[in-house]
């Protein structure tokens, strides 16, 4: 019944009233002075005798912008001078002499050695480096999830695009910040180190984070590792090379599959070249703790679980709607010509969704990243909670800010400058 | 087609019997969960998840939950603890808002939400109804919270916690950066290069840094801005922080609006002799956010969800008095169920709002049909 009135409202006079929903005060002011408002004559058309300098187009624009350049100057001048004044009045120093300080407190977890005798400057690196541990594997995580949840969405299965409806729903309508809270709060309730719970051998949880094994260090790792980059690299090549044969010759080359077999064969076969060694280190209960295997931290887990859940939702909504963007005459024509299933997916359906998904992907991984600064909330050392801490020791907040700004402005900047490059390379190309 | 009508009953081809309902219910099943190997797989798996996991937890929500009481009785039961709700729900929605004032504050939320109520009814879509409405229920709604006038206490904004300064929060956010968001994006779009760089410069940095610096800055540097005896709110710093945030987002979208606007329109208004600003109030900014309407709706649903940073600066928001309140050693390991209270609030507001945007673009693009 609404959405048939509606209509005709939004047709005649309702239509411009929705806009004043949207500018309020604007309209308000419009509407008393509409009437006397007369329409004058564009200053292009200038009639004779009204010559004046101020109805000139060029004039007035230079007008304006130097106006505002010194808006932005003076009001600048005259911040920094308060700011000076005031720290000067508290006693706070200026600068980033501090930097070379000694921090003199710990830093929970950090991959890189540090104690609390290391200076500022390089408690600050330790945040950048906790900062990119956790937006790295994120991004990783949520792209994996969410791609799954974005197809499962379209999945012509009733039961899994519901279920998948009903995690997208819940997980994007509760905040991020709640995310975070809740699974921090579930990490610290978990079992101690003595009761914790073994999901398979060797690996526990418990309310000190999650231990799983390791594979021992040994130097045959470094040639697998060579071999997996090349692997890489081989299949870019395989890749292109048959997609020139099949234009060529018409005939088709399985590049996945042997894709596949380059990438994992490679460092499969340097690995058994040389002896196939592996040993484990398995995580045993020492005393109060576990010794050995990989350690992640509790604060760790909870923040890659919280911004990981949050942003997979959205990378989701973004899937299904570049999937289902794709008009439904493109698979028919596809499937009327005789592609198999998997060619529609691969030359068609992808091709064009991809256009759609990638750009707005990209500022779900520039959100991810950003999110991961809800470490300080739960007690995990990044880049904001150690600048925080530095702030509340040396008092200097314009500078502990700033260093936090300019490192997430340069994360920001390189991870949109990598999305802008691949983007490139699935936008439309126009010839 | 012609099923229903009178001659099909002559016609032999339609004599057969309608289908039961559970031969169709068979089909929707065939066609639904098990057209191909693997669906149906993987409806099996789903089915056998759901089968397991389902009753555990209807019992755990439902039949073995702890409704009212003390927790005492919630320790020994095995289900849920709703009771943590019943016994904390006051200082989760209220903070550390006087407890005999928590009338005040009931008031004004009845009063904002049906407020929110009348704005999103289409019959009330006039300015001559929504300015003096909400005006209205700004001065009301500030006034049952400030007090110190017709014989209310007054009450600090320090004072001042739970939902209801999430409203504020929001309400602030979205009132005062809509307009800046519009200045920012028409400045993003001049022709005139110094105005055009610098609202570049000042949206894409600050898109470019988490909101808790924002917020830090709020708090923080912004004292330091100002010459010496002069102090402003904390709440109003928060509060004009976020509003710069979402502006600078929200003006990102408009700019795509704006991008969409047929040129055509303008050289038209242009040949007419609009001026500037009536070219962009008239013709230009009355499409474009109407084009951009789904994106607009997304940010201010984020920042309704974005005011629960100020936890990390300790604003009692709804978050924050949960949180607070959790810290309670008796209560404390029922926080799933207090979390799961919360969140629902969050999630009735978000959704309610993202379903009714799409409601509005069926409404609109019912009226744009060529």
């Amino acid at each position: 019944m609404i959405s048939a009135a509606v209509p005709l409202s939004c047709a005649g006079g309702g239509d411009f009233s929705l806009i004043h929903f949207f500018l309020l005060s604007d309209n308000m002011a419009s509407s008393e002075d509409s009437a006397t408002e007369k329409l004058t004559a564009p200053d292009r058309v200038t009639p004779k005798g009204d010559t004046s300098i101020f109805n000139s187009m060029a004039f007035r624009g230079i007008a304006y912008q130097v106006l505002l350049a010194a808006f932005v100057i003076l009001g600048g001048l005259y911040l920094y001078i308060n700011v000076n004044a005031n720290l000067e009045r508290q006693g706070i120093a200026t600068g980033w002499s501090f930097f070379n300080e000694n921090a003199g407190f710990d830093i929970g977890e950090s991959p890189i050695e540090y104690d609390s005798e290391d200076s500022y400057g390089f408690a600050l690196w330790v945040g950048v480096l906790n900062t990119l541990r956790v937006a790295f594997v994120g991004i990783i995580l949520a792209t994996i999830l969410g791609v799954f949840m974005g197809i499962a969405r379209t999945s012509r299965n009733w039961l899994l695009s519901k279920v998948a409806n009903v995690y997208v729903e819940i997980c994007r309508n509760v905040p991020v910040v709640l995310h975070v809270l809740f699974w921090a709060t579930v990490v610290r309730f978990l079992p101690h180190p003595k009761q914790a719970i073994t999901p398979f051998d060797g690996a526990f949880l418990m309310n000190r984070g999650i231990v799983f094994p390791i594979p021992n260090e040994h130097p045959a790792y470094i040639w697998v590792g060579v071999a997996f980059v090349l692997g890489v690299i081989g299949a870019i090549f395989l890749g292109r090379w048959a997609q020139r044969w099949r234009e060529m010759t018409g005939q088709y080359i399985p590049t996945f599959l042997w894709g596949c077999v380059i990438v994992i064969g490679l460092p499969l076969a340097a690995w058994l070249v040389q002896g196939a060694p592996l040993t484990w280190n398995v995580p045993a209960l020492r005393g109060f703790n576990f010794q050995g295997g990989m350690a992640l931290s509790p604060e760790y887990a909870a923040l890659v679980v919280g911004v990981t859940v949050y942003t997979a939702a959205f990378i989701a909504e973004i899937v299904r709607a570049g999937i289902q963007s794709v008009p439904h005459g493109q698979i028919e024509a596809a499937r009327a010509l005789g592609l198999r299933p998997r060619f529609i997916m691969h030359y068609v359906t992808m091709p064009q969704a991809l256009r759609v998904i990638v750009p707005p992907t990209a500022s779900q991984y520039l959100s991810l990243t950003k999110n991961s600064s809800l470490g300080v909330l739960i007690g995990y050392p990044d880049l904001v909670n150690i600048g925080n801490t530095t702030l509340n020791q040396t008092g200097q907040a314009v500078e502990a800010i700033a260093i936090m700004m300019i490192v997430y402005l340069s994360i920001s900047l390189a991870i949109s400058t990598f999305m802008n490059l691949y983007n490139r390379l699935v936008a439309i190309k126009e010839r | 087609m012609n099923d229903t009508t009178p001659s099909a009953a002559a016609n032999p081809r339609h004599t057969a019997p309608p289908p039961t309902e559970r031969v169709a219910m068979l089909r929707w099943m065939r066609e639904n969960l098990f057209n191909s190997p693997i669906n149906s797989m993987i409806t099996v798996i789903i089915a056998l998840f759901l089968v397991f996991a389902l009753p555990d937890f209807i019992q755990w929500a439902l039949f073995q939950s702890v409704w009212s009481g003390d927790h005492e009785a919630c320790r020994a039961a095995t289900g849920a603890c709703w009771a943590v709700v019943g016994e904390k729900h006051r200082p989760m929605l209220f903070g550390v808002y006087p407890y005999d004032q928590h009338w005040r504050l009931i008031l004004a939320l009845v009063i904002y939400l049906s407020v929110i109520a009348a704005t999103m009814t289409p019959a009330f879509w006039k300015v001559k109804i929504l300015m003096p409405l909400w005006i209205f229920n700004l001065i009301v709604t500030l006034i049952l919270m400030w007090g110190g006038v017709l014989g209310l206490q007054p009450i600090e904004t320090s004072q001042w916690g739970g939902l209801p300064l999430t409203m504020v929060l929001f309400t602030g956010t979205v009132v005062f950066g809509s307009p800046l968001a519009v200045l920012l994006a028409l400045g993003r779009r001049s022709h005139l290069p110094g105005i055009k760089s610098i609202c570049v410069v000042f949206i894409e940095s600050l898109r470019g840094v988490p909101l808790i610096t924002i917020l830090f800055v709020a708090v923080n540097v912004f004292p330091l801005f100002l010459p010496e005896g002069l102090e402003f709110d904390k709440l109003l710093r928060v509060m004009a922080g976020m509003a710069i945030f979402f502006a600078c987002y929200q003006a990102e979208v408009i700019r795509g609006g704006l991008q969409a606007v047929p040129r055509g329109q303008i050289e038209a208004a242009e040949a007419l002799g609009l001026s500037y600003w009536q070219l962009m109030r008239r013709i230009v900014l009355p499409q474009a956010l109407r084009i951009c309407l789904p994106g607009l709706v997304n940010h201010i649903i984020a920042a309704f969800k974005n005011t629960s940073f100020v936890l990390i600066i300790g604003l009692f928001d709804i978050l924050t008095a949960t949180t607070a309140v959790m810290e309670d050693p008796v209560w404390r390991i029922f926080f799933v169920e207090a979390y799961l209270f919360v969140a629902l609030i969050y999630f009735v507001f978000c959704f309610a709002l993202s379903k009714y945007s799409q409601l509005v673009e069926r409404w609109l693009g019912e009226g744009r049909r060529f």
